[in-house]
């Protein structure tokens, strides 16, 4: 896995969970920025796929630790500091010889928590699809 | 004008205790939680989201439990909070083809490819107070299929590959973000979408459906409606890279509206477009068409007399912060400027009285 996939995997886990993965994993940490709460512009498209225009804010927490030589940042959605800094100090680990260890006890089941929520309202989806069915017309028969 | 007054402190305070204890109302009856509000409530947490333009559920359920329900009042907590918060930067624009719809419906295709989905819907409801909800108990679990379903392309790229739909533009430049930069009349697309986005949504009904009872003969169509997640991706600067930092639920509304042509365009459909956080597709289609409706200018229409067509009556009146903060400031103290009324009245009646004294002994 990538630093790409598995750093969104942190940002959009639900925060309980990110935190509790993450807890067997906490290490002496130098804090490069401590955990900060902002907000980040959502842009759209006009049409869907024309120019960009501004939605709207979201909020996001960030935070960047030093484990050892490896620098790990945390992008989270929302608002929590502790998932931010579990996010950095994974995102640190996952640089080093432990990485291993947290993809399968962190990454995988994350990974796997957002795929089951995704194809479970998918599949709920999916049955409200309309079937439409063509009446005998009159002037057919 | 209104003048600073001194006095009242005490009032206040507890005026303040008392809208605690009122907020909390009977204590024997179990507090809400956030929660149960983001989850039970979602649809007015969707609305604090998008008129606060701020996407953050558990705020806006906060908002809503502070407010006490009052969304109005919600909104204008989220969008006083957010003015505390340092912008970390912009998002790429989200890719809604890539939607995991909940729903997703078209009123001018029967047959799309990935179908027309109900989603969660009012919809075909009829409308009639279940008494069942006032018990407790859980509802019968949601059908589901064995597979997630097939892609759902746009359908207003259906009508786009015979030409007969506009492009829908396109380019990478900035836009406009009207927090940062006031909004300049005339205005640009990308302002008045952000405006919209977060515009009044009984505002933009009403604007809408007097486009629809002629005042703007936009005649539009439901080209497509979808609700559901999309991922939204920014540059980490500190990285180089592209993560995704979140998921949110967004509704999304294409209009087709007729259009002649003109000298230079052929005659073909135009498009209106509506995109709002959260679900509300009352919004969304009520966006579309008024976005349809301010592009007159753009497309030569005729303008007299067609309010939802009048783009400075539109953006300077859509917001509900803004129009709430001057419609209420009414109330607070004007005793001097009412004094000055007051005076002036009595001088008046003073000199129509002596007039009608100085005409009945002539």
């Amino acid at each position: 896995m990538d630093r790409q996939a598995w750093l969104s995997t942190f940002a959009i886990a639900p925060h309980a969970d990110l935190i509790a993965r993450a807890a067997p994993f906490d290490a002496p940490a130098q804090t490069l920025r401590a955990p900060e709460i902002g907000s980040v512009m959502v842009r759209g498209r006009a049409g869907g796929t024309g120019a960009p225009f501004n939605l709207g804010e979201m909020t996001v927490t960030r935070c960047s630790v030093r484990i050892g030589d490896h620098d790990g940042h945390g992008w989270v959605q929302g608002r929590s500091k502790p998932a931010a800094r579990a996010a950095a100090i994974l995102d640190a680990l996952l640089q080093g010889e432990r990485a291993s260890e947290v993809e399968a006890a962190v990454i995988k089941p994350l990974a796997e928590a957002a795929q089951t929520r995704r194809d479970a309202r998918a599949k709920k989806a999916e049955a409200t699809k309309v079937d439409f069915f063509t009446l005998v017309r009159g002037e057919d028969q | 004008m209104y003048v600073a007054t001194k006095g009242g402190e005490k009032a206040i305070d507890a005026a303040h205790q008392w809208l605690a204890e009122e907020r909390r109302g009977d204590v024997n009856v179990a507090e809400l939680t956030l929660e149960q509000i983001a989850e039970q409530l979602t649809l007015s947490v969707a609305r604090v989201m998008a008129e606060g333009a701020v996407y953050d559920p558990p705020l806006a359920a906060l908002a809503i439990k502070q407010a006490r329900g009052d969304l109005i009042e919600a909104i204008f907590l989220v969008r006083a909070y957010r003015t505390t918060l340092p912008r970390l930067g912009a998002s790429h624009a989200v890719d809604t083809g890539a939607m995991a719809c909940d729903r997703r419906i078209s009123a001018t295709f029967k047959d799309l490819p990935g179908g027309q989905v109900l989603g969660p819907t009012f919809d075909y409801t009829h409308r009639l107070i279940d008494f069942t909800l006032a018990a407790d108990g859980d509802p019968t679990p949601a059908q589901a299929t064995d597979g997630a379903g097939e892609d759902k392309p746009r359908v207003l790229d259906l009508l786009g590959r015979e030409g007969l739909m506009e492009p829908s533009g396109e380019g990478d430049q900035t836009p406009l973000d009207i927090t940062r930069t006031p909004l300049d009349l005339p205005t640009t697309r990308d302002a008045r979408l952000q405006v919209l986005a977060r515009a009044d949504e009984g505002f933009l009904l009403s604007m809408a459906y007097s486009t629809q009872r002629g005042y703007g003969r936009t005649h539009a169509f439901v080209g497509e409606l979808r609700i559901g997640a999309v991922a939204v991706e920014m540059e980490i600067p500190e990285l180089g890279l592209t993560i995704q930092i979140g998921e949110i639920t967004l509704t999304e509304c294409e209009t087709v509206n007729q259009f002649t042509g003109s000298k230079t365009e052929p005659p073909q459909f135009t498009r209106g477009y509506g995109l709002v956080f959260g679900q509300s597709e009352r919004k969304a289609i009520s966006m579309s068409l008024v976005d349809r409706a301010l592009r007159a200018a753009e497309l030569g229409e005729d303008l007299s007399g067609v309010p939802a067509q009048d783009e400075e009556f539109v953006m300077m009146h859509s917001d509900n912060v803004q129009a709430t903060g001057f419609l209420e400031h009414i109330k607070l103290p004007h005793y001097v400027d009412f004094q000055a009324e007051l005076e002036l009245i009595r001088r008046l009646r003073r000199e129509a009285e002596a007039n009608a004294q100085h005409e009945a002994t002539e």
